[in-house]
């Protein structure tokens, strides 16, 4: 069978492109229109709140961005472009939802209302994220790549267990959708039509590896052969991505089974920050998706229709300048852990062989000399 | 007397569970049919199948939603069949379940139980369906073994297992399913971490896990016949390990021989052999031996299960040359 048979190839518009099956509520250009499936009413005060959200989760990644080259950070993985996704996505999580994120979903944390210095602190190597992932309903994040979906889904059966009325949100990304995990996680979401719904944010890329070299059909296809319907939105219009997951998420909740979003967006930055896409991707690619900027379309339509004007905007511009020095003070303030809490939480009960490392470790480290030199007792002159 | 064999016992231990604690859930493959070794047997007509879950054959379906329902509040019990199948969702198993509790700075704790059959006892079942790997698991901080020598035993760790705060992989062995005890009477449970004295003895200290422990006392009744003394210890659980059992049992004898099914190489028996060099180097009369399975992929074949596999005669044949040893003059300087 040839690709042609089952509809697509390679530079197809529904292949490379969005294609007609894009939904969209918010035009790159800042136009509202309408979409017979999916329908929103948002009040000027919710639409400035988006915007806000939109904004400072920008800023907090410049920050981090600038903060990592500039050493304080090990690394960083940014959000840059996909910025509606998240926060559309975070708009339509209710307070008793569950999110299970990858380790991009700065935007959705924001919308935890997690701190975006306990998200940081991995960054910077002080821990592994430091937010409460069940009070704020917000998994820590997953740096095996798709694992997470399964601890979704099982989350999810034991909620549909309880007779939960709240319903689970799995991120994931396009390069996640060629992970078994994954698969065995629409599986097993369809088979017991748990309350899940798969959000993937497809920005094009696995690190380099562009869509093609993970999937011969739009990836939104994928999740009618394991029995439940995908749908691909226009992950940098925030309107239509809160309308479809809201949706998705409400039949989660009503005993309706799992859906597939495919949030159709760009990274425009580096999957992390120690690579370099210019090695692998044309500056054409990114020029012209910069004309689709996830931010811009909302602040276009919030002044063309007169619901913000100059001052609004300004007062976004001074929170995200305060913002930005709190964590930039946050982070090289952020202190270093005590050496002995290493032994702490391994288990819930500590155990003998672990307790005599800690021990020894305690020893060992008395054995320095008290000035602070470095030098150990053994072998020097003391 | 009632009897309960070791196949029952992990079904009583499973019910006795379910009964007391409401959030105890299992999930496996075919395990409302009950169960492929018969130890899930009548659980889905006393409990529901809301506590029951046939799963489809995911491997890492089963433990990564098992972690899932953990982090929503449930106690699971997962079932991956045979243990060597951890290999197929070994991934969820190192990587997040036995991380969570620890990178979540103790936030989150995974009460859950991964249950597998292990080991070989010449039952034909090859080299990827006959493995004993306790000794994986051991080599991954987060993780507590436990790997039950008796019916009695399976009742009371399994329970304990179930009951305990972070992640237990229980190990049953295939070749106990059929062996049988006077069946305990009312609710069990043995601690983690506490080693038994199966026997007791005087000249030399056998150390076993699971079926070694029963060849261990086989092997200490044929030495008993030539005049050697052995104390048996059943581990019980790989970690948390009872160091002092081991110590306080080699203080008394002298000598020490591990006695381990699955193969040599970095077996869990290395750990316990490197214990008693560290501590017990002074009480130590002879060398410490290693008693363990070829250190090869374990065959099918049944001439060759006969002689791949640890057994009394060859535990005795190690205790009778390590008696011979004679402890070494002190060096001349």
């Amino acid at each position: 069978m040839s690709a042609g048979d089952i509809g697509v190839s390679p530079g197809d518009s529904s292949f490379a492109e969005a294609g007609p099956e894009l939904i969209q509520l918010l035009t790159p250009e800042g136009e509202r229109v309408e979409h017979p499936d999916y329908a929103i009413d948002l009040s000027p005060e919710e639409l400035r709140a988006i915007y806000r959200d939109l904004a400072l989760v920008r800023r907090v990644d410049v920050e981090a961005t600038a903060l990592q080259r500039q050493g304080e950070l090990g690394i960083w993985a940014s959000l840059l472009g996909q910025e509606g996704a998240q926060v559309g996505a975070g708009w339509a999580l209710e307070d008793q939802d569950m999110a299970f994120p990858t380790y991009r979903e700065h935007g959705v944390a924001w919308c935890r209302k997690v701190d975006p210095l306990d998200v940081i602190s991995l960054f910077r190597g002080c821990d592994n994220g430091s937010w409460d992932p069940l009070a704020t309903k917000f998994n820590l994040y997953t740096v095996v790549i798709g694992v997470q979906c399964l601890h979704a889904v099982g989350y999810g059966m034991g909620i549909q267990r309880d007779g939960s009325d709240s319903a689970v949100l799995a991120f994931l990304g396009d390069g996640a959708t060629s992970q078994g995990d994954v698969n065995e996680s629409f599986v097993w979401a369809s088979v017991f039509a748990a309350p899940v719904v798969f959000f993937c944010q497809n920005n094009q890329y696995a690190i380099s590896e562009p869509i093609e070299k993970q999937s011969r059909i739009p990836l939104f296809q994928r999740a009618r052969g394991f029995g439940f319907p995908g749908v691909r939105v226009d992950g940098n219009d925030v309107l239509a991505v809160l309308a479809v997951t809201r949706k998705a998420l409400e039949a989660a909740r009503t005993g309706q089974g799992p859906t597939f979003i495919e949030a159709y967006t760009y990274r425009m930055g580096a999957h992390t920050t120690s690579d370099d896409p210019s090695r692998y991707r044309l500056a054409s690619e990114m020029e012209a998706w910069k004309l689709k900027d996830p931010i811009e379309r909302v602040r276009a339509y919030l002044i063309r229709s007169g619901q913000a004007d100059a001052a609004f905007f300004e007062s976004i511009e001074a929170e995200s300048d305060e913002l930005a020095a709190r964590i930039r003070k946050g982070t090289t303030e952020m202190p270093d852990p005590d050496p002995s809490s290493m032994f702490a939480n391994v288990y819930a009960e500590q155990t003998p062989y672990l307790r005599e490392q800690a021990e020894q470790f305690a020893a060992y480290r008395a054995s320095f000399v008290a000035s602070g030199d470095g030098a150990p007792l053994v072998g020097s002159e003391a | 007397m009632a009897e309960l064999t070791y196949r029952n016992a992990v079904l009583a231990a499973l019910a006795q569970e379910m009964e007391r604690d409401e959030r105890v859930v299992l999930l496996g493959e075919d395990i409302t049919s009950g169960g492929v070794f018969k130890t899930t047997v009548g659980l889905v007509d006393r409990f529901g199948a809301h506590r029951v879950w046939d799963t489809p054959i995911s491997e890492q379906a089963i433990v990564g939603a098992a972690m899932g329902a953990a982090m929503a509040g449930l106690r699971p019990v997962a079932e991956v069949m045979f243990s060597d199948f951890y290999a197929v969702c070994w991934d969820q198993v190192v990587n997040e379940i036995a991380k969570t509790r620890y990178m979540t700075g103790g936030q989150v704790t995974l009460p859950l139980v991964l249950r597998g059959a292990n080991g070989f006892g010449s039952l034909g079942f090859g080299s990827q369906h006959g493995q004993s790997v306790e000794n994986w698991a051991m080599c991954v901080p987060g993780l507590k073994i436990a790997s039950p020598a008796t019916p009695v035993e399976m009742v009371g760790l399994l329970a304990a297992a179930i009951r305990d705060e972070d992640p237990v992989l229980v190990f049953e062995h295939k070749a106990l399913y059929g062996v049988k005890q006077p069946a305990p009477e009312g609710e069990q449970f043995i601690p983690l971490g506490q080693a038994r004295v199966a026997r007791e003895g005087t000249d030399v200290t056998l150390v076993g896990l699971s079926i070694t422990v029963g060849m261990c006392e086989r092997a200490a009744a044929v030495l008993a016949d030539t005049g050697i003394s052995a104390e048996v210890i059943d581990l019980r659980t790989l970690v948390p390990l009872d160091a002092q059992a081991v110590l306080g049992s080699v203080g008394k004898t002298g000598r020490l021989v591990v006695v381990e099914e699955n193969p040599g190489q970095l077996g869990w028996g290395a750990a316990i052999a490197a214990l008693a060099a560290e501590e017990a180097f002074d009480d130590l009369r002879a060398p410490v031996i290693r008693v363990s399975g070829g250190n090869v992929p374990w065959p099918v074949a049944r001439e060759l299960e006969a002689v791949v596999d640890v057994s009394p005669e060859r535990i005795a044949w190690a205790v009778q040359t390590l008696m011979k040893h004679a402890a070494a003059p002190p060096r001349q300087h």
